[in-house]
């Protein structure tokens, strides 16, 4: 048996702005700088989806990427690409929405749609400099 | 003839959006970049200078000063911004990336000690779609 790891690269792109609404502004623009500009600011996202886990001896798939691609455009891409993160995705209500977040989002979107067989990791780039993976 | 480029960077949130229209012809016409909420985008512009280089120093001009200047007169106003509402220079403009590149000349223009001859612009919205502007 041979545990292979595949990848799915996508990407989206979305306004957001980073603030701790139980803080005043001073705090907030101490903490968060320029990305805490009330009238936002915004990113081109890149999403790498890595799936691992044994290959299917009858098709020889970890899993069929294409399947893979439209989970994440149906499940994430659909809700986050061209939209306010703040104000358009229901899971930053209440929730600030950092890479950080955005990633273990995302993770626990597709946990549901994808095989239990399969370890799932989510690499989310901000920026070309700056990425996060979860899990950790 | 030689050509120096520096490249800078800056990530702002922007829509696209005609006032003047109504919001079914706005969506038909920009599609999701006419969200009401804006989205965003990481901004990757290379400015190009042209010239001889000066005899005693080697240089075009020195790329350093080239970089104050652009971050100065350019990157300051746009970088984590909302181009529609908090960038000077594009107000009563649309905020294409064509319209972009364009403002951006402009500014340079006016920043760059007369002896430097600016030659392009080019300005990437997302690493697969870009504008070059020559001041034409």
């Amino acid at each position: 048996m041979s545990r292979v790891s595949v990848f799915r690269r996508e990407h989206f792109n979305a306004a957001h702005r980073l603030f701790n609404p139980a803080w005043d502004e001073q705090t907030n623009d101490q903490v968060f700088g320029k990305c805490n500009n009330p009238n936002y600011h915004g990113h081109n996202y890149e999403l790498e989806v890595k799936l691992t886990g044994e290959i299917d001896p009858a098709t020889g798939y970890v899993m069929d990427l294409k399947k893979l691609s439209d989970i994440i455009e149906e499940n994430v891409l659909e809700k986050f690409d061209h939209k306010n993160l703040n104000l358009d995705v229901s899971y930053f209500v209440n929730l600030n929405p950092t890479a950080e977040h955005i990633a273990v989002v995302i993770y626990h979107i597709l946990r549901k749609e994808i095989d239990v067989k399969l370890d799932l990791k989510i690499r989310l780039y901000e920026t070309e400099r700056n990425f996060v993976e979860y899990p950790a | 003839m030689l050509y120096l480029t520096r490249i800078e960077h800056f990530n702002a949130a922007h829509k696209l959006y005609n006032n003047d229209w109504s919001r079914e012809k706005n969506e038909e016409v920009f599609g999701k970049c006419a969200n009401e909420n804006w989205h965003g985008h990481n901004y990757e512009l290379y400015v190009t200078i042209k010239g001889e280089p000066h005899p005693e120093t080697g240089f075009l001009f020195d790329v350093k000063k080239l970089s104050v200047i652009i971050n100065q007169s350019v990157i300051e106003k746009l970088d984590h911004k909302n181009l529609n509402m908090d960038v000077d220079f594009m107000r009563g403009k649309m905020c294409s990336t064509e319209n972009l590149a364009k403002a951006i000349w402009q500014e340079l223009i006016r920043a760059l000690p007369p002896q430097v001859k600016l030659h392009a612009i080019k300005l990437y919205e997302t690493p697969r779609i870009y504008v070059e502007y020559f001041g034409e």
